[in-house]
């Protein structure tokens, strides 16, 4: 037999022996890998799969072209088309009419929802995109062309509740239209709701005569793709945009990116956590198996070995921990996308039906972080165990001096000083990397420094003891103070929990009222009437407006127009809001910020808008500057010549309903450059005394009542503040779990630490301590550890709360908040954490005087 | 065997403990050495084990200066050439006797089977047939205290050191165990190294010395 395998027997004694010995600290590492990396990877599994089924939804639809041309607004005249199609290095030309359509019917659920329609030319589509084509019945070729017929994909026939030859009813602004289902589509994909008509049946039907959304290009073959798209973009101005199907993936991932990141971010940091948990059940049992080392060492064991024996254990733990993980993660993520969708409710990929795969690079990428972790948690106690004397090790007592170099300051406050130095940095492509990484490093610093602080502390309170009476408290600190490092480990499991529920409390809920304050600014008025639905529904005639606003009790009414632009092919489209602005007082209706114009200051020549915080970051739209924006009269010359109106940023206010942009102007403003007539919506203020309700039975009495539909502001609040208290879910979850983590921490550290003092127990029992009195002293210094840690955990999860509010989010989201602390909640958290880790502390001594005193003076020496 | 030159010790603090001793151990010499509480009793153990270095002076080993190796050399040496019997005995609680006992061999590469049958004729000789597969915790002292000697002499070490090998045993089992020690010893040819505090046990050794602050020296009584 060879040399390895004699050595590596003997590591396997050591470890079965060790765990057989201490199973439960053992399980509780290997659940804090696990639950860190199962977070982690569930959480990178959801947003994965929404993800993809939300791109490949999006570019089944496209087809297979080479470009697509569509304009800067969500339509545009079909008179392009025959320009295009005459071009010699375009083969196949195909104009596309692609509509968001509003579903009647008042259940809540159904309330915005909107069904895509795409009007193709059946004979070019078959070309470019076979797969959403219809399949009339084999008599009914015809249907194919027929301006009453739809084909509808799987899903969307299930959504509707409808089947092959049933009529269809939909509304297209005021008017009710019907339609007749004519069959399915070739192939789609599971869960995309999508309806397909005849381009012409669908330009007529939805009042959308010569207009398309976009003409999908098939070059010939051999033309230089880039030179082409560059050309044929000079040759259109910019009214039109020429997009590649990349352009628009990337317009998907753009558009989530940042919510995906910081959900991936938080799931770290609760990795984090887990290694702070490993850390510090390796560093107590190290600790506690000191004098077994040392023994080691004397008869024989060479540093190195000693060394690979405790960074072999902390692998097993960590591949056991992170297998189970990548398990559990699955699950979780299979449970969450079934129950919750793919946005886990944020609403960022709606209308499609993710399915999970398990992504194997993922997975091992995941795997190896769960394993550095522990490698790390376990690589600072074992360098310090394998650099102890081995003579002085062997004497009972040492433990505490093992993990004097915690107290050493100058790491942590080095951690503080770069985590402060890296709050200040500006975001990196448009994510705030600078600022997750100080909050990585302020928890560590702040971590790193509770030994030294938890010993100046206890030590003061331990002399202020000594004044009053009472053996129990003065024992409790007694030990507190003068073993402070292995206080401090326990600590630092509070701590880290503690401050990251605090944290995203105090983010949570800044954010939760400055949404709150902010809706109540945008909802000024007493009623608000909109047309059905969002999408591309059409509005409100000039005729109609008159209707609505002849109604009585009425005082003031603004009428909207809300419409899309695309200013950058590979961001999401703006939001283009008109109404009634009073140059003046825009704040009057606009939550501005602080950076405005004074209105005297605005120049005569330019046109003056009033821009989303997010318009500053993503296109330097700042207050004061002159901007273009591809406004003005529709019409089929790509280039007419004339100089386009010049427009100026008035003001920037806050917008938290879209973080990719939004831009408001005077309606009066819209009407001259477009010509555009119709509204939206409408915002009613009413007489002193009149109901609501009085004017909506009013309203609902007009020929197109059925049409309008009606939310107070009230409502509206209620309805924004579920979607976003049904968006933070997740963020709930992870506290809980985080509070869990710091549990076990407890849990761990304290058993750890009662195993290791079981020779304490035995002498101070033999002494004459009864068992109640040491469990009494043991919930004492849980308590006052607890206490400790919660009043840190606050100071550093404020900190942190700092950075996700005015770094973090502004980063991210491209919207700024005002910070609110949530006092009680906290308060109820801090207390319940307070009861339930000395009920830990306490159970996990129960152990260590639970045998005969005389054992315990002899297990583990 | 054992050559100490002129050994000076202090510890952090200042506190002179050794100084400038020198001592010749011969092969096959089993002695003990007594003196007063804090003397330096231990820390001469360790010096000699290579655990700790003297300030000055040097300690050889078969011709080789201990304190010229490095840490994994003196490693090796300890497992090799040392045996160790402790008062606190050290056995490691979560492994069997039969692995606690095995230990030294497996550190010295024996194959696996062969270290546990060995481990197992240690226990039958110490005293302790049949209990192989205990755990230390179902021992009384006595019995913990001869798993240390099984351990210290399985793998045949040159020298043995026993730091008050039976300091928490009663006079009767103290006794048995010591004669279990000078047995073994003798058996194997080593040398070996008693430190204690008893006169009844020093006795058991060839000869005893004393250590003072002055050095080491013959006490007057010995016995054959
Ligand atoms: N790690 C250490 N640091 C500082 N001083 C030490 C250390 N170890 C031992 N000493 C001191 O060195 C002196 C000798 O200690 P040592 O343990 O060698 O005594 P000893 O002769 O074995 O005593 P005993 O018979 O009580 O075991 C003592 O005064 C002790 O206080
Ligand atoms: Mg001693």
């Amino acid at each position: 037999m060879t040399a390895s395998s004699s050595r590596s027997t003997l590591g396997l004694w050591l470890l079965s022996g060790e765990w057989r010995a201490h199973r439960l600290q053992i399980a509780v590492a290997i659940c804090a890998i696990a639950l860190g990396v199962a977070l982690g990877f569930a959480v990178h599994l959801i947003n994965a799969a929404a993800f993809n089924e939300f791109s490949a939804a999006a570019r089944s639809l496209s087809g297979q072209s080479d470009l697509q041309v569509r304009g800067v607004q969500s339509t545009f005249d079909e008179s392009l088309y025959p320009l295009l199609a005459q071009r010699p290095e375009i083969e196949l030309a195909n104009p596309v009419l692609e509509l968001d359509v509003a579903i009647p019917g008042n259940s809540g659920d159904r309330r915005n929802a909107t069904l895509k329609i795409l009007g193709l030319d059946i004979f070019r589509a078959a070309i470019i995109s076979p797969d959403v084509i219809g399949i009339p019945d084999e008599d009914r070729l015809f249907d194919m062309l027929e301006d009453d017929a739809i084909f509808l994909s799987p899903a969307a026939m299930g959504w509707l509740k409808v089947k092959r030859g049933d009529t269809l009813q939909l509304r297209v602004g005021t008017q009710a239209i019907k339609l007749r289902v004519a069959g399915g589509l070739v192939r789609t994909r599971a869960g995309q709701r999508l309806g397909v008509m005849d381009i012409g049946a669908a330009q007529w039907r939805f009042q959308r005569l010569g207009q398309l959304s976009r003409i999908e290009l098939k070059l010939v073959r051999g033309i230089d793709h880039d030179r082409f798209k560059t050309a044929l973009a000079r040759d259109l101005g910019e009214r039109y945009l020429v997009t590649e199907t990349a352009d628009q993936e990337a317009r998907v991932a753009n558009m989530s990116r940042a919510y995906r990141v910081n959900l991936n971010m938080l799931a770290l940091v609760a990795l984090f956590t887990g290694a702070f948990l490993v850390f510090s059940t390796q560093a107590l049992s190290i600790v506690r198996r000191r004098s077994q080392f040392a023994l080691l060492r004397v008869i024989g064991w060479t540093r190195q070995q000693l060394l690979r024996q405790i960074l072999l254990e902390g692998a097993l733990l960590g591949s056991l921990g992170s297998l189970l993980g990548l398990g559990l993660g699955y699950l979780a993520a299979a449970g969450a996308i079934y129950v919750f969708g793919g946005d886990l409710g944020s609403g960022f990929f709606s209308g499609v039906k993710p399915r999970l795969h398990f992504d194997s690079l993922a997975a091992s990428v995941f795997f190896l972080l769960g394993l550095a972790v522990t490698l790390l948690g376990s690589a600072a106690p074992a360098a310090e165990a394998a650099k102890a004397k081995p003579a002085v090790a062997l004497k009972p007592g040492s433990e505490d001096t093992a993990l004097s170099r915690l107290a050493n300051p100058w790491p942590a406050l080095t951690c503080l000083g770069l985590g402060a130095l890296f709050a200040g940095l500006p975001p990196v492509f448009e994510l705030p990397v600078f600022g997750y990484l100080a909050i990585a490093l302020l928890l560590i610093g702040g971590i790193a420094l509770m030994p030294r602080l938890s010993a100046s502390i206890f030590s003061m309170l331990l002399s202020m003891m000594r004044r009053m009476s009472g053996t129990l408290p003065a024992l409790a600190l007694a030990r507190l103070a003068n073993a402070p490092n292995q206080a401090a480990i326990a600590l630092g499991g509070i701590v880290s929990s503690f401050s990251l529920v605090v944290a995203m409390a105090i983010m949570v809920a800044s954010f939760r009222v400055s949404v709150d304050d902010w809706l109540r600014h945008i909802l000024p008025a007493d009623l608000y009437v909109q047309t059905t639905a969002a999408g591309d529904a059409r509005g409100l005639y000039p005729e109609e407006m008159k209707s609505i606003a002849a109604a009585p009790g009425v005082s003031r009414i603004d009428f909207f127009r809300s419409s899309q632009i695309m200013l950058d092919p590979a961001r999401p489209a703006v939001a283009l809001t008109a109404r009634p602005i009073d140059l003046t007082d825009p704040a009057s209706i606009l939550p501005l910020t602080a950076d405005v114009m004074e209105p005297s200051l605005l120049p005569e020549d330019a046109i003056p808008i009033w821009v989303s915080e997010a318009m500053v970051d993503l296109y330097g739209f700042k207050a004061g500057t002159r901007v273009d924006l591809p406004l003005g009269a529709p019409g089929p010359a790509p280039s007419s010549g004339r100089t386009p109106p010049a427009f100026i940023v008035a003001g920037v206010w806050r917008d938290y309903g879209r973080q990719f942009g939004a831009i408001q102007m005077r309606l009066s403003d819209y009407r001259a450059l477009t010509g555009d007539q119709k509204v939206n919506d409408a915002a009613l203020w009413l007489e002193s005394g009149v109901k609501p309700e009085q004017v909506i039975t009013w309203l609902k009495r007009l020929p197109f009542g059925e049409a309008l539909e009606f939310s107070t502001p009230g409502e509206i609040r209620t309805l924004s503040l579920n979607i976003f208290d049904r968006s933070f879910a997740v963020t709930y979850l992870l506290e809980g779990v985080a509070i869990i983590i710091g549990l076990s921490g407890v849990a761990a550290s304290f058993s750890a630490q009662t195993l290791a003092r079981a020779r304490e127990f035995g002498i101070l029992r033999h002494i004459g301590m009864t068992r109640g009195q040491i469990l009494g002293m043991l919930g004492m210094e849980g308590a006052c550890l607890t206490a400790l840690g919660i009043m840190f955990g606050s100071m550093i999860g404020w900190c942190i709360s700092l950075i996700l509010v005015f770094i973090v989010n502004p980063q991210s989201f491209h919207w700024t908040m005002q910070m609110s602390l949530p006092w009680r909640g906290l308060a109820a958290v801090a207390l319940t954490l307070l009861a339930l880790a000395s009920l830990t502390a306490l159970m996990s001594g129960r152990h260590a005087v639970s045998g005969k005193a005389v054992r315990a003076v002899r297990e583990d020496w | 065997m054992l050559e100490l030159r002129n050994i000076d010790k202090a510890y952090a603090g200042g506190r002179q403990v050794l100084t400038s001793l020198s001592y010749l151990l011969q092969p096959g010499e089993y002695v003990a050495i007594m003196g007063e509480s804090g003397v330096g009793k231990s820390t001469l153990l360790n010096l000699i084990a290579g655990l700790d270095s003297p300030d000055r002076g040097e300690i050889l080993i078969n011709g080789t200066a201990i304190s010229s190796l490095s840490d994994n050399a003196a490693t090796r040496l300890r497992r090799k050439e040392f045996g160790f019997v402790f008062q606190a005995f050290h056995i490691l609680p979560h492994l069997t006797l039969r692995q606690n006992v095995a230990l030294p061999l497996l550190l010295n590469d024996a194959a696996v089977k062969h270290a546990e049958e060995r481990a197992e004729r240690m226990l039958g000789a110490v005293g302790l047939p049949g209990r192989a597969g205990d755990f230390p915790r179902q021992l009384s002292g006595g019995e913990l205290q001869r798993v240390a000697i099984a351990r210290a002499l399985v793998h045949r070490p040159a020298l043995i050191l026993a730091d008050e090998p039976t300091g928490n045993l009663d006079p009767d089992t103290a006794h048995e165990i010591l004669m279990l020690i000078r047995q073994e010893i003798k058996e194997n040819g080593a040398s070996g190294i008693l430190v204690t505090h008893s006169h009844a046990a020093a006795a058991t050794a060839d000869r005893t010395l004393l250590l003072t602050k002055e050095g080491l020296s013959p006490a007057a009584q010995r016995i054959k």
